[in-house]
């Protein structure tokens, strides 16, 4: 890794850990006795190890070979590596804060292993850790594909990259001490959202810089997914973090909005960040590495265009359907319904789109696990894309708000869509990305695809049923007109839903540990493969490898 | 101007819907113009092999003759 940047790239790495560095040490001053103060020894370490690893290396032989020929994949490698040690994590929290609430003595009589301090853990775990890791890999191998151009530096993409695992870390960490904005998926506290904004923007700048040296003359349509997701992720986290510190030396911040407005600003934020971090990038995902995989064009780019549009028009204003039956004026509560209904077309569209491109490729389905983790997404896509639009009918809403419906309804959407088109995306690219004849085992694929899909399947169905009866229960009156069962009538009707959720979540988390082993493996054992095309383009093939322009 | 609750009821209400339509009638009429579709189809092909490193440039003494 370290070979491929030269000696200005590494003094730069080198300065730039150093100030991380200093900063750690200043937080841990300021905010000594505070958690605050514990983040700032993380950010100390964690630069002090990046300034280690890049001065170890200073003075080693700088590359030789004209890297103008080839895309610079180091980052993306790491980032997949961190996605799925990331996946691992989160997952093993989501399956113990499950078993948590089917058996409350694993919290093991702890403060920080209390359900409210782990569950954050366990969604920014596999929604940051996993699917932004996830995000950002996959992002770079594509802008540069698509684009037929290499990355314009060798230092932003590794400031993005391991900045924003930085994030993760202070977030994660932050959480188990009992830092927390109370804001759902945006618990992390003001200096960890400072840091994220300019992470984010030097990967906009990133992006931007990349696209603008592209050698094809049209934008490839999941670099517009990519975009939306960097662009409207930086607009939402700004706004909905606006807070002010209750002091420069402490995690304690109070948010600008109060009351309704707090609501509305957050559930905005939230339903986005399912729309554009855990939607419309994944969608860029699919859009790329589906029909590659399968070895046919998209079914109908036109679709897909007029799907993209649809989707980032109507998305950004569903999010008040989180809030039916509150204070937030009624109109409002009707304007999110609506635009949550109509948003079935666009989705239904990108799912369709997908599916469609697979007809006349269903025996490679059948055959290859890594394109069936693929059509799985997008059936799962598409499932819970028309769950999500019914349960923001307000009296639907009605019976399924608060319920374990919602969580199962997310699940089938984090599970299903999100994690499978990533595994997906993940088994086509480690061979590609590491040069490798194949993944080093192909049972292990379709070991975690059917394990996953079960896990999937298990968990979205006891959530149901559980959320449903809870649901009924707690509307469910007596002659007399009083509440017939107690809440925890309900949490006792919810047990064996709770054991077989749990279970269907080891599954998963099964699945994902496979995939960390056989992806390891495949880097480990597998044997180098030459590429098949003229990689890198040499002259004495006679012929270019491509236009340079058309 | 005084922006209250209502003005702003008013204002998503009516520019809202308009700027909504207008929008979808655009973005309709640029996926399905008649002259774009070869471009389309050439991106849509395009990612079916990438794996040949970034497009380069081709030195003159190196052009293969046509």
């Amino acid at each position: 890794m370290m070979s491929n940047l030269t000696g200005a790239e590494r003094t730069t790495a080198m300065t730039i850990a150093g100030f991380g560095a200093l900063i750690g040490l200043a937080m841990a001053a300021a905010g000594h006795g505070d958690p605050m103060g514990v983040h700032g020894w993380i950010v100390l370490a964690f630069f002090g190890v990046l300034f280690f690893i890049v001065a170890s290396a200073l003075y080693s032989p700088e590359p030789v070979e004209d890297r103008a020929l080839s895309y610079y994949d180091d980052p993306t490698k790491v980032g997949i590596i961190l996605a799925l040690i990331w996946a691992v994590v989160g997952m093993f929290m989501g399956v113990w804060v499950a078993s948590q609430l089917a058996w409350p003595d694993l919290r093991f009589e702890g403060a920080w292993s209390g359900f409210g301090r782990l569950r954050p853990v366990h969604t920014s775990g596999v929604i940051f850790g996993f699917g932004g890791n996830a995000l950002i890999a996959t992002s770079y191998h594509i802008m540069q594909r698509t684009s037929r151009a290499r990355m314009p530096g060798q230092i932003s993409p590794w400031f993005v990259l391991l900045g924003f695992n930085l994030f993760c870390i202070l977030a994660a960490s932050g959480y188990v001490m009992g830092v927390t904005q109370s804001k759902e998926y945006a618990e992390a506290e003001w200096y960890a959202d400072i840091w994220l904004v300019v992470v984010w923007v030097v990967y906009f700048i990133l992006y931007m810089r990349t696209l603008s040296r592209r050698n094809e003359p049209h934008i490839y349509v999941a670099n517009w997914y990519y975009l939306s997701f960097i662009l409207v992720v930086a607009i939402l986290h700004i706004v909905n973090n606006l807070a002010v510190p209750a002091s420069w030396t402490g995690a304690k911040s109070y948010s600008l909005f109060s009351g309704v407005q707090d609501a509305m600003t957050q559930w905005w934020y939230g339903h986005n960040a399912v729309a554009f971090f855990l939607t419309t990038g994944f969608l860029g995902m699919l859009y790329y590495f589906l029909p590659k995989r399968a070895g046919r064009p998209i079914y109908s780019y036109r679709l897909s265009i007029l799907s993209f549009w649809g989707i980032v028009f109507f998305y950004i204003w569903v999010g008040s359907h989180h809030l039916h039956y509150t204070a937030l004026p009624h109109w409002v509560q009707t304007l999110g319904m609506t635009f949550s209904v109509m948003l079935l077309v666009p989705s239904w569209a990108s799912a369709g789109n997908a599916l469609m491109t697979l007809n006349g490729a269903w025996g490679k389905v059948r055959d290859d696990a890594t394109l069936r983790f693929m059509m799985m997404a997008a059936v799962f896509y598409g499932l819970s894309t028309f769950e999500g639009s019914f349960m923001a009918i307000r009296p639907v809403n009605g019976l399924s708000h608060y319920t374990d419906w919602t969580v199962g309804h997310v699940h089938a959407g984090a599970m299903g869509w999100v994690a499978l088109i990533t595994f997906g995306s993940i088994y086509a690219l480690t061979p590609v990305l590491w040069r490798r004849e194949t993944m080093y085992s192909w049972k292990a694929v379709e070991w975690h695809f059917w394990l996953a899909l079960s896990g999937t399947v298990i968990y979205v169905f006891s959530m149901w049923n559980s959320g449903i009866i809870q649901g009924l229960m707690w509307r469910t009156y007596t002659e007399t007109g009083t509440l017939k069962f107690s809440f925890v009538d309900s949490l006792v009707a919810m047990h064996p839903y709770y054991i077989a959720r749990a279970f269907g979540g080891l599954l998963f988390l099964t699945g994902a540990c496979i995939c960390l082993w056989n992806v390891v493996m495949t880097i480990l054992h597998v044997p180098q493969k030459a590429p098949e095309l003229d990689y890198p383009t040499s002259s004495e093939a006679m012929e270019p490898a491509l236009p340079a322009a058309e | 101007m005084d922006i209250s609750h209502e003005w702003f009821v008013g204002f998503s209400k009516s520019f809202g819907l308009f700027y909504l339509i207008a929008l979808s009638i655009g973005i309709t009429a640029y996926a399905y113009w008649p002259s774009l579709g070869g471009r389309f189809d050439r991106a849509a092909k395009s990612i079916l092999d990438d794996e040949d490193g970034p497009a380069q440039e081709i030195k003159s003494e190196d052009t293969p003759c046509r």
